[in-house]
């Protein structure tokens, strides 16, 4: 036995029923788990930010500088779980140079690069541009350069240029939600466009991701003002909070009716996968699809939002059940991911069996590494904020 | 099982004879000025005919470097053992995946056969479609195949397969599956598994040809192929195939 697939004998030993003799390696691990996480987070937390500058929901104006770095950093952390899992991550600019147009995965770079470049960076720097230049009235050298760096060497701090910015903004933000909407909805339509299995395909993948994208990019952006504001020693806005909560509740609504229709419809269909299918659940995906994404992540958080909203409770328990829900939702869209990816592979395409995914502690794809990228972004969100505070509002940011 | 071992034993002889001369054949072969446009290559299995030997994974694991543990299959046999209560209970015979053993007491089995799986060369490949960089591919001849100094190893075309036929190469990092035996029907010789196979449950041909053997197979049998619904339109066709097969 070669020791390097020790754990596949191991896998072997766990199956149950009969399954394709080249399934029992699973081949997508918990870094393509991570992957339509993160994503789902950069687009949940711009179209949040939009809701201020296209939908003018003042009451969102505090988060509105958060919700676009929080984006950002998540943005630049996405692909890289991806770019580990390959088995020649040298040979990934193949995607760019010589793309497969029949492939949805070779669309990638195009809506990333799209998404980052023309979207996320640009709006941010009409957003801080005039920021960035009168910050450097103030800065100390290093930190001055930087700013002037980013400004681009801007020094323009005219209302003419000011008003420039601000319809910039408009409408890069216009462009984006139709981008945002992309990006994740196109995540999805990499699992949904698998014909040959049928826990991933469906039309409503990509409408399902969409939607848990946005609940997670709400939920995130609330936890981290709900952390990072009484760190800064200020009071947290609760009126953005309440409207934060409101969007929060009815996204959730909105996923939890898609989510259930797609599970009521394959009842209903019954189609030749429909026992394995049932099977996946009851006896593999019960907790993590049942519990961590159902009752925990969701139903919890709407009782939460929804006794909030019938019974007059007081800030303190607001603040309280907001957290407490916004953290449940996370571990929930979590396990949506987890559910989506790894229950479409331990079901044997013969309909006639199970197998199971064993994770490794260390390794690239291991549990280690997955924190690691869990991480990160929060570690790019600490150096943005630090190099451009999204707190202080411009005459441009209002 | 006795049955079994005697057929083993007995047509691992035949194999080993089969595998020498097809070696002597290939040395012997001369390179040809080979015009991939006049070839559409497909494979017919005549179910019935499988005796469940094995030799045919043998001999693709001899002949394309398959790696030998036993999760890496470019071809491969299953056992359906067909209750008299209708439960089915499929097994591979690679006694390394499967203790073959007698979980299904021969009273209680209503009908049983073999089926060798492999790449269905599909018409319409959800393999090639998905492949983010074109390394997947299919050749003029009709044979799908995967340039392995191209592909980045993301597997998408491992999930895309409904036939569960390919895998990642633990050498190279990369997809695998099974080519036909390109390096040998370019030269006019049959894929291993079929050269092998001692029953000829297997027949491999030019579907644009009058006269081949895979011609003559689809003149003489009623036809099938693995999950039609899926509209891969597989060129891997099926004789006497079961509906409880997938």
């Amino acid at each position: 036995m070669n020791p390097a697939n020790e754990h596949l004998y191991e896998m072997l030993r766990q199956v149950s029923g009969y399954i394709y003799p080249n399934e029992v390696e699973f081949h997508w691990s918990i870094l393509i788990v991570v992957y339509p996480y993160l994503t789902g987070l950069v687009a949940g937390a711009f179209i949040l930010a939009s809701l201020v500058k296209v939908f003018k929901v003042k009451q969102l104006q505090p988060v509105y500088r958060l919700s676009m770095l929080t984006a950002l950093s998540f943005m630049i952390i996405a692909p890289l779980p991806l770019q580990m899992h390959l088995g020649h991550w040298e040979r990934s600019y193949e995607i760019f140079l010589t793309p497969n147009f029949t492939s949805a995965m070779a669309m990638f770079g195009f809506v990333y690069a799209w998404y980052l470049m023309v979207v996320l960076l640009l709006e941010i720097w009409f957003t801080y541009r005039r920021d960035l230049i009168r910050w450097t009235d103030t800065d100390k050298p290093v930190m001055r350069f930087v700013h002037r760096a980013l400004a681009l060497f801007s020094k323009d701090t005219s209302e003419e240029g000011e008003r420039f910015d601000m319809k910039a903004v408009k409408f890069i933000t216009i462009i984006g939600i139709p981008s945002a909407f992309l990006l994740h909805g196109y995540v999805g339509f990499i699992f949904g466009s698998i014909k040959a299995n049928p826990w991933w395909s469906s039309v409503l993948i990509p409408i399902v991701f969409l939607f848990s994208a946005i609940v997670s990019g709400i939920a995130m952006v609330m936890l981290l003002y709900m952390i990072v504001t009484p760190l800064r020693g200020q009071k947290i806005d609760m009126a953005c909070i309440d409207k934060m909560a409101s969007f929060l509740f009815v996204a959730v609504i909105i996923d939890f009716s898609l989510e259930m229709l797609d599970f009521i419809h394959r009842l209903y269909e019954s189609e030749e996968s429909i026992k394995i299918l049932s099977d996946l659940v009851m006896n593999k995906l019960f907790i993590s699809l049942g519990i961590v994404q159902v009752l925990l992540g969701m139903i919890i958080p709407l009782a939460l939002i929804l006794f909030i909203k019938l019974f007059r409770v007081d800030e303190e328990l607001r603040k309280l059940f907001y957290f407490l829900g916004a953290i449940l939702i996370q571990m929930g869209i979590f396990a949506t991911r987890w559910n989506v990816v790894m229950g479409g592979q331990m079901f044997s395409k013969s309909f006639r069996g199970l197998t199971v995914y064993k994770m490794d502690i260390t390794g690239i794809e291991g549990l280690l590494m997955t924190f690691v990228l869990l991480l990160l972004p929060f570690v790019i969100l600490w150096i943005l904020i630090k190099v451009m505070p999204p707190w202080e509002t411009s005459p441009s940011a209002t | 099982m006795e049955r079994r071992r005697f057929f083993g034993k007995g047509f691992t002889l035949l194999a080993q004879f089969g595998l020498i001369s097809s070696v002597f054949k290939r040395a012997s072969a001369e390179p040809t000025d080979y015009d991939a446009s006049k070839h559409y290559y497909g494979m017919g299995i005549q179910v019935n005919k499988c005796i469940g030997c094995g030799k045919c994974m043998e001999a693709c694991k001899e002949e394309n470097g398959v790696p030998k543990e036993p999760f890496y299959f470019r071809t491969w046999v299953e056992r359906y053992s067909i209750k008299k209560d209708g439960e089915v209970i499929v097994k591979s015979i690679d006694p390394r995946i499967d203790t073959l053993g007698n979980t299904v007491s021969e009273k209680d089995v209503m009908r049983s056969f073999f089926v060798p799986k492999l790449c269905n060369h599909c018409d319409h490949p959800p393999c090639v479609q998905v492949c983010p960089v074109g390394a997947t591919f299919k050749t003029d001849d009709g044979v799908i195949l995967v340039d392995s100094e191209r592909c980045i190893g993301c597997r998408y075309c491992i999930q895309a397969c409904p036939y569960g036929a390919r895998y990642l190469n633990p050498v190279t990092s990369t997809a695998d599956k099974c080519t036909f035996c390109y390096h040998r029907i370019t030269k006019g010789l049959l894929p291993a598994c079929v050269e092998v196979c001692p029953t000829q449950a297997r027949i491999f041909g030019d579907t644009r040809s009058t006269a081949s053997p895979l011609t003559r197979f689809k003149r003489m049998f009623k036809l099938h192929v693995l999950k039609p619904s899926l509209n891969t339109d597989p060129k891997v066709q099926y004789a006497d195939l079961d509906g409880e097969v997938r």
